[in-house]
């Protein structure tokens, strides 16, 4: 493979990581203020078929993308108003709409199987898409490949940077102090709760107007995406840089399997393609390992210099959720 | 601010939590509340922060009647209220805390923040890093760091409920100080507690209530025993002393170093004999907490060695369930999180802990046993009461009455903090009567008073050194106290070098 191979294949992945990092900082600002989305596997396959609809019904790609926001807004909607306002639990109501939405699309789109609708296609940017290995890989992407950096950037400036990001961090950790310092938790929960679920829904059009363009119901390769979004949200710690580094590594992990395959003939296709997502797991399982007693437990036995080093790098690794996500507010 | 209330009343169901309470409290005053739990405080101070509405009577500040719709309301009209459990940020920094609520732009300015909070603890000379994290704060630097915010937002008026719970006392006396400068600066302080030396000791003006009503007020000098009498209506004697002959050796702890988040601590020796009580003293966070648990495996030496009963029984290593099955039994400051389970009835809890044969549950025994461990231990509650719904002090005597009989060793955290007198003096005497029967006693606790009342021996802990066993008998509150804020230590033997 030459240079610029690499490079392209590269640019690939970060292309196909694209819809995961819109996914991912969706829930992650959905969790952040303590809604847990659980139903992310389905919004992405009803919001990718529902906005394939509409551009292929509109003609126009635009509102094919606002279909997919809205459908997903829609969905949080759903979830917040169930877990807020009727004090359900949300990884009932997420769960079953998970599995609702999936069928849902696929029955709903049936009709649209194979036909052709407009697509996003790349945009060079420029005067930049020349400069030598970062012109290829960053910038001849696709307009919501862009948008993906951008996101990532502005929602670690949100989260971490802004007054509404500070409030937004609060309600999620405690609602009790941040109610007394003025903030409307539940409303803000449910405007949250629904901007999350917008951004997230982004990803639907991001596979059926772009990377994966069109719809093939069952085997559109989306079913199962959802999931390990969730489980990169909580590998991101709910801070966005870390959360697109999560993305970044499945999304290089999915494309080893499709590059290993020619030159590992011996190993079944099938397990290169799903090895990505037990080793995200496995990932996932490593980075909170110092939660456990046997860990600490074991480490006690070490030498002080070696412990206290490990035991550094594991409390830095270590993510904790925010406290009050999934717990209803209710002001006494 | 001058404070009015007038005829305030509030009922929840059947019960009258406050009836008809009016208070006059001028600018400059530091009022004390003082009442026993349930007896109306929190209700009182919860309707002036604008946590509940008033059925009936109104709120006058400065002369003007006002409506106070939230807490957030209260604090744009000068009312900050500190909580007793601080309501802050632990997984924030100190300045993100210290900013949120701040009206202003979208972007907070932090440097200017920064500034004005450091010229406020310069002001009280509080020393608070602006940069650390809450949860890295002790409880009464959290206080600190809510006076704080609540002044940076122009409180005129501040509410403390119960603040000396869980402080150490060279904080405590740092609070009472900064206290009695804002009333000097024309500030109005309330200061709602169970604890009369503390009001004894702050307040220029005390009010009592008793079962929601208004019982009496007071001027100073303060008379200790009207004020009991008006608490409780009648006097609660404290129990004697009791003396006990030590016994064999139940537990050795030798030469332990455990290894906390913020400290070590190292080279601790310790024995303790059957029907012994031994105190830890010192500041929270000072690694006694982490001691106290490495006793009972729940924290891992990382030098020395556990043993238990007469026969050095090596317990190192083992973990909590291997202890408990040897007859050591844990009780948490946290009563509700760590020890009971929020959502069971009583019924259940007994269940439980008494390990019952067979799969199904015998409804019927296990009601009688619930019913009269519930008589036994004075619990308010019936079997199919929630534990939830239990009052802090009832909840400390569900926990007592879930320890299996026999025990060898039992290790408490605060076993009194949040508790009335009279729920004080009635757990004690329950654990008294464990070591008539030979249990030994390990507690943690914050009040000094406690520490030399109920121990035979007390070490203390201070920023990662720990004193030798010390015999209470020959120790004063005094002593003690300056043993904790870090004095005196050359003159001990045997206290271990700072780790």
């Amino acid at each position: 493979m030459t240079d610029s191979a690499i490079l392209i294949s590269l640019a690939g992945v970060l292309a196909a990581a694209a819809p995961v990092v819109f996914a991912v900082l969706g829930e992650t600002i959905s969790e952040r203020a303590g809604v847990l989305n659980l139903s992310m596997n389905g919004m992405i396959l009803l919001s990718a078929m529902g906005s394939f609809a509409v551009a292929l019904a509109t003609k126009n790609v635009f509102l094919g993308f606002l279909a997919g926001a809205a459908i997903g807004a829609l969905i949080s909607l759903i979830v917040a108003f169930a877990s807020l306002t009727l004090m359900q639990s949300q990884v009932a109501v997420g769960f079953v709409l998970a599995l609702l939405c999936r069928d849902l699309s696929y029955f709903l789109g049936n009709p649209i199987m194979g036909q052709v609708a407009p697509r996003i296609s790349q945009l060079p940017i420029p005067g930049l898409e020349g400069i030598p290995i970062l012109g290829t890989l960053i910038f001849r992407q696709d307009m919501m490949t862009y948008l993906s950096f951008v996101l990532v950037i502005l929602a670690w400036f949100f989260i971490f940077r802004t007054r509404p990001g500070l409030t937004l961090r609060g309600i999620g950790e405690r609602p009790a102090a941040a109610f007394v310092r003025g903030a409307n938790v539940n409303r803000l929960r449910y405007v949250y709760a629904m901007i999350g679920g917008a951004i997230a829904g982004l990803a639907g059009p991001i596979y059926s107007l772009s990377i994966k363009a069109g719809w093939k119901g069952t085997i559109s390769g989306l079913d199962g995406i959802g999931w390990i979004v969730l489980s990169i949200t909580i590998f991101g710690g709910w801070k966005p840089f870390r959360a697109a580094l999560g993305c970044y590594l499945f999304a290089i992990l999915q494309w080893l399997g499709l590059v290993l395959q020619p030159s590992l003939p011996s190993v079944p296709s099938q397990v290169l393609q799903v090895a990505p997502f037990p080793l995200m797991i496995l990932t996932l399982l490593f980075v909170n390992i110092g939660n456990a007693e046997w860990v600490e437990r074991s480490l006690a036995r070490l030498p002080e210099n070696v412990r206290r080093e490990i035991a550094k790098a594991l409390r830095a690794m270590n993510a904790t959720p925010p406290a009050a996500l999934g717990v209803p507010f209710e002001k006494e | 601010m001058h404070v009015e209330l007038r005829k305030i009343a509030k009922c929840f169901g059947a019960l009258r939590a406050n009836d008809a309470i009016t208070l006059t409290v001028p600018a400059s005053t530091i009022l004390g509340i003082l009442g026993e739990n349930g007896a109306g405080k929190s209700t009182l101070m919860k309707i002036f922060s604008g946590f509940y509405s008033p059925d009936s009577g109104e709120i006058l500040l400065d002369g003007k009647a006002v409506r106070i719709s939230s807490p957030a309301d209260a604090i744009r009209q000068g009312i900050g209220m500190l909580h007793q459990d601080p309501l802050d940020f632990p997984p924030l920094r100190v300045l993100d805390d210290f900013i949120l609520g701040r009206r202003g732009g979208l972007i907070p300015n932090r440097r200017g923040a920064a500034k004005e909070f450091k010229e406020l603890a310069l002001r009280f000379d509080f020393s608070i890093d602006p940069d650390v994290y809450v949860d890295t704060l002790t409880v009464g630097e959290r206080q600190q760091l809510e006076i704080l915010r609540l002044l940076w937002l122009g409180a005129r008026v501040l509410i403390l409920d119960e603040p000396t719970t869980g402080i150490s006392l060279p904080q405590k006396e740092k609070l009472f100080a900064t206290l009695k400068k804002l009333a000097a600066e024309g500030m109005t302080i309330i200061f709602v507690s169970h604890k009369l030396e503390d009001v004894e000791a702050l307040c220029t003006q005390a009010a009592v209530l008793r079962q929601g009503v208004l019982v009496g007020e007071m001027l100073p000098p303060f008379q200790t025993k009207d004020l009991i009498e008006m608490m409780f209506g009648k006097e609660v004697p404290l129990a004697p002393k009791l003396k006990l002959e030590p016994g064999k050796s139940v537990l050795a702890a030798k030469h332990i170093a455990l290894d906390g988040i913020r400290l070590q601590i190292k080279g601790v020796d310790l024995e303790v004999r059957a029907g012994e009580v031994i105190g830890l003293a010192g500041m929270e966070g000072s690694g006694q907490a982490l001691f106290l648990g490495a006793c009972a495996g729940l924290a891992q030496p990382t030098e020395g060695s556990f043993c238990l009963d007469e026969d050095e029984h090596d317990m190192t290593g083992r973990s909590h369930h291997d202890f408990r099955r040897e007859g050591v039994a844990y009780l948490p400051a946290a009563r509700l999180e760590q020890a009971l389970v929020a959502g069971l009835s009583l019924t259940e809890h007994f269940i439980l802990s008494e390990g019952m044969k067979g799969l199904f549950i015998d409804r019927r025994k296990s009601e009688e046993l619930a019913a009269s461990r519930i008589a036994l231990y004075n619990i308010k509650g019936r079997p199919d009461s929630a534990v939830e719904s239990l009052s802090g002090g009832n909840q400390q005597r569900a926990l007592l009455a879930l320890m299996r009989s026999p025990l060898k060793l039992i290790l408490v955290e605060h076993p009194t903090r949040g508790l009335d007198i009279e729920s004080t003096i009635y757990v004690w005497g329950k654990l008294k009567e464990r070591c008539a029967q030979g249990t030994a006693i390990v507690f943690i606790s914050a009040d000094l008073d406690e520490v030399l009342q109920y121990s035979d021996r007390v070490m203390v802990f201070f920023a990662g050194r720990v004193s030798p066993p010390l015999d209470s008998g020959k120790l004063s509150v005094e002593e003690l106290g300056r043993l904790i804020g870090g004095k005196g230590w050359e003159a001990l033997q045997g206290a271990t070098e700072h780790a």
